[in-house]
């Protein structure tokens, strides 16, 4: 009995708000790794696309509810998510336009790129303030919980219970769609296959009539969606926040790094190594503890490795990490 | 006109700002008073510096450093435990136990990387150097939580933290150096040598580590409760008003009291500023034009030929990247010497870092001049933006109706114009005059 209220309890608090938190992290990290690949830069805008994806969303949800829309028990921003893509996609090929386009025909440094993708991020991130505000924004509605705590309790008859939000079963299941579907895109069309050429070699694709330029514009799409997707999955399940967005930069990067820049199958698999060290580092074990180890072996404190406010130190010693040993990451990337 | 006359101008221009921003309130930009003038000025010269160092960075070698504001925050902190004095009875109730735990933390590494070093590679190294982490991890936070815990109970409505050496101020200055190239030798040596994407990244995030560690470790700087009443290499204002004999001097310049005291001190920074800016300008250009400068110019241009020649790529970007780290924890140092106070919840990427990468791309990368001139050009800009934004929006909107609801929006959110702005200017010079203002020659 005792095993499963600690299994119970490192479920509620460790494993399913990391999983949630993770598959997050990886709907970011393939946006990163996808530009990567193609276009052979970090996109420091990575952050704000996000954060700009989310407020359009924001912005038709609240329009939805004013004019009585909803889902049922579903959140409504899942009705507005495709308007929020669309904005963002028509902003992010916008820019590409306007200003990546310009260093592409360059054949600019990737670090003058990078310098470049900081001026938008200003921009977006300006833009996303100027239209919204700094302030936080809640806009979850319909049923709160899947499972709520004291249900678990009464169906089980344990001590601890276990509580699983609307938002994290959201979470889960659009990242597993939203994976399948880009994987089944690169994997088996026509025009993923001359993306992951292009990306693999680019003279060799050029010499094999891929057009370039048409394979950067449908990446600008992909990652716009995916990082809607990803913005509006962690809005709903935390808050919004334009500044918590731009901090979120460090982790997907590290997730996108660890799992190999440049490749989608490392992006999904660091997100999650990054969320579950970040969960279960800040994670006080006093509870699991006490329900495993005998009387004689329990903590006095509450057997936290590391209070909640250094959770970015732990991406940041995972990157260092992986940047020391394996610098192409899990997964070969293409990058040392 | 030529190449030096046109940069002399640039240089007077800037001059011109001030002394408009000194006597004249016309245009609604101008406050018309020397002391908002002199402030600029000095936080220009603040900037100015930071912009060395990282025109250094980038500018000598294309290194791509995003954590200026990490930097900074150290020279800040140096700045705390050099000058403060000593928080009566920490040393003993906790001080010992923290410096210990701090070379136990030290040493479990070492021990770490020697066993990674020594023993054979495999299973048995891979458990050894967790074994000794974990063991390590232990025995660290075992000395150290008691020894925080004690510190921080010590009159924790003014001090629980450390305090500090009680040495001069001054001294400070080349301590917050020093902290900032520790902090940039554990980075540089994990990410320099790979993708220069890498540096950026790492650079991004050490900087908000420091920051976290400053906000949250108490014993150390207070956390966001700040250090206040730092001292100061200059006397206080109060004082000066109550020497006669400077009042009086006051009076026979015209001056009162009040303002002439003010007046003083923040010439004195002005001038503490701009010798230690005029040294490091010096150095700088002294290490441009010796070979050392012009193996670093080689390197950016062409690290494989630069390599082929016998140069240690991978050390000399390591080098140069240290010494600009330290020239901005420097600047660091100064600037919360002249706050005289210490206030970690007002470190932001985007003022401490990003607005740094304006000033030197604005000025001119590869240019130590241009680096200065972006310093205090964009500062000034940077203050005067936010009543330009406001005055911009307050036209445009002039035609909406007192009580409309997007226009009361549209003037609140003017501030965050700023973003916007700088974002602007980074990608016009960027696409337009890559070279900036002075180009490197």
């Amino acid at each position: 009995m005792d095993f499963l209220n600690a299994f119970v309890a490192l479920s509620n608090f460790v494993l399913v708000p990391g999983i949630a938190y993770g598959s997050q992290l990886a709907l970011g990290a393939l946006g990163v790794t996808l530009i990567y690949g193609i276009l052979r830069f970090s996109n420091f805008a990575h952050g704000d696309t996000m954060a700009f994806g989310t407020m359009v969303t924001i912005l038709f949800t609240w329009w939805f509810q004013s004019m009585g829309i909803s889902a049922g028990p579903l959140p409504t921003a899942l009705l507005a998510l495709p308007f929020g893509i669309a904005i963002t996609m028509a902003l992010v090929v916008g820019t590409d336009r306007a200003v990546f386009r310009f260093y592409r025909q360059q054949k600019a440094k990737p670090v003058v790129f990078v310098m470049v993708s900081l001026g938008v991020m200003f921009m977006m991130n300006g833009l996303v303030r100027f239209i919204i505000g700094p302030g936080d924004q809640r806009f979850s509605d319909g049923e709160r919980f899947i499972i709520k705590a004291r249900t678990f309790k009464q169906m089980t008859g344990l001590d601890e219970g276990l509580a699983i939000k609307t938002s994290q079963g959201i979470t889960l299941v659009t990242a597993i769609i939203v994976v399948a579907l880009l994987f089944w895109f690169l994997n088996k069309t026509r025009t993923g296959k001359s993306m992951r050429a292009y990306s693999d070699n680019e003279d060799l694709a050029l010499l094999s009539g891929i057009n370039p330029e048409r394979v950067v514009m449908i990446t600008w799409l992909i990652v716009a969606a995916l990082a809607t997707i990803a913005g509006t999955l962690y809005g709903l399940d935390k808050s919004f926040k334009p500044f918590t967005y731009f901090q979120l930069l460090l982790p997907i990067f590290a997730a996108a790094i660890v799992g190999g820049l440049g490749n989608p199958l490392g992006a999904i698999a660091g997100g999650f190594v990054i969320a579950m060290s970040e969960v279960m580092i800040t994670y006080a074990w006093k509870k699991v503890a006490g329900y495993v180890l005998p009387e004689s072996l329990e903590p006095d404190g509450l057997a936290q490795l590391l209070s909640t406010d250094y959770k970015f130190a732990v991406s940041f010693a995972i990157l260092v990490i992986v940047l020391l040993f394996k610098p192409t990451g899990i997964f070969k990337g293409k990058a040392v | 006109m030529n190449d030096t006359m046109k940069h002399t101008l640039l240089f007077v221009a800037v001059g011109v700002l001030l002394v408009l921003e000194g006597t004249t309130t016309a245009a609604g930009v101008f406050s018309g008073s020397w002391n908002s003038s002199l402030t600029i000025l000095n936080m220009g010269l603040i900037s100015a510096i930071m912009a060395l160092g990282v025109n250094l960075q980038w500018g000598f070698a294309g290194l791509f450093n995003v954590g200026i504001m990490g930097f900074t925050a150290l020279g800040g902190l140096a700045v705390v435990l050099t000058s403060m004095p000593a928080t009566p009875g920490a040393w003993e109730a906790g001080g010992q136990r923290i410096v210990i735990a701090l070379i136990l933390g030290a040493a479990t590494i070492a021990a770490t990387i020697v066993a990674y070093q020594k023993l054979p590679a495999g299973r048995v190294r891979t458990l050894a150097m967790l074994a000794i982490l974990i063991l390590g991890f232990v025995l660290y936070r075992a000395m150290l939580d008691p020894g925080v815990e004690a510190i921080e109970d010590i009159n924790p409505a003014l001090e629980g933290n450390i305090g500090g050496l009680g040495l001069p101020v001054l001294l400070a200055w080349p301590v917050g150096g020093l902290l900032a190239a520790g902090a940039a030798w554990v980075i540089g040596k994990t990410a320099l040598g790979l993708r220069s994407d890498y540096l950026a990244i790492a650079t991004l995030g050490i900087a908000e580590i420091i920051l976290a560690v400053l906000k949250n470790e108490d014993w150390l700087s207070r956390g966001v409760k700040n250090v206040v009443g730092l001292p100061r290499p200059l006397p206080y204002e109060v004082d000066l008003q109550n020497d006669p004999a400077f009042v009086e001097r006051a009076a026979s310049w015209g001056f009162d009291a009040t303002t002439a005291s003010t007046l003083y001190v923040k010439l004195g920074y002005a001038l503490l500023f701009t010798v230690v800016l005029l040294v490091l300008l010096w150095m700088a250009q002294m290490a441009l034009k010796s070979p050392w400068g012009r193996m670093m110019r080689a390197i950016r241009d062409n690290e494989t030929a630069a390599n082929a020649m016998g140069k240690h790529v991978t050390r000399r970007h390591l080098q140069i990247f240290i010494l600009g780290s330290a020239i901005c924890g420097v600047a660091g140092a100064m600037m919360t010497t002249l706050d005289s106070q210490l206030t970690p919840g007002t470190y932001n990427p985007l003022r401490f870092t990003f607005l740094i990468w304006v000033m030197v791309i604005v000025g001119g990368s590869g240019n130590n001049f241009g680096a200065v001139l972006g310093g205090l050009l964009v500062w000034f800009l940077w203050i005067k933006v936010e009543p330009l934004g406001v005055l911009l929006i307050e036209v445009v909107t002039a035609g909406m109706a007192e009580d409309s609801g997007l226009r009361a929006h549209l003037l609140e959110s003017a501030a965050h114009m700023r973003l916007f702005t700088m974002g602007l200017v980074l990608l016009l010079v960027l696409r337009f005059s890559p070279r900036g203002l002075i180009p490197e020659k």
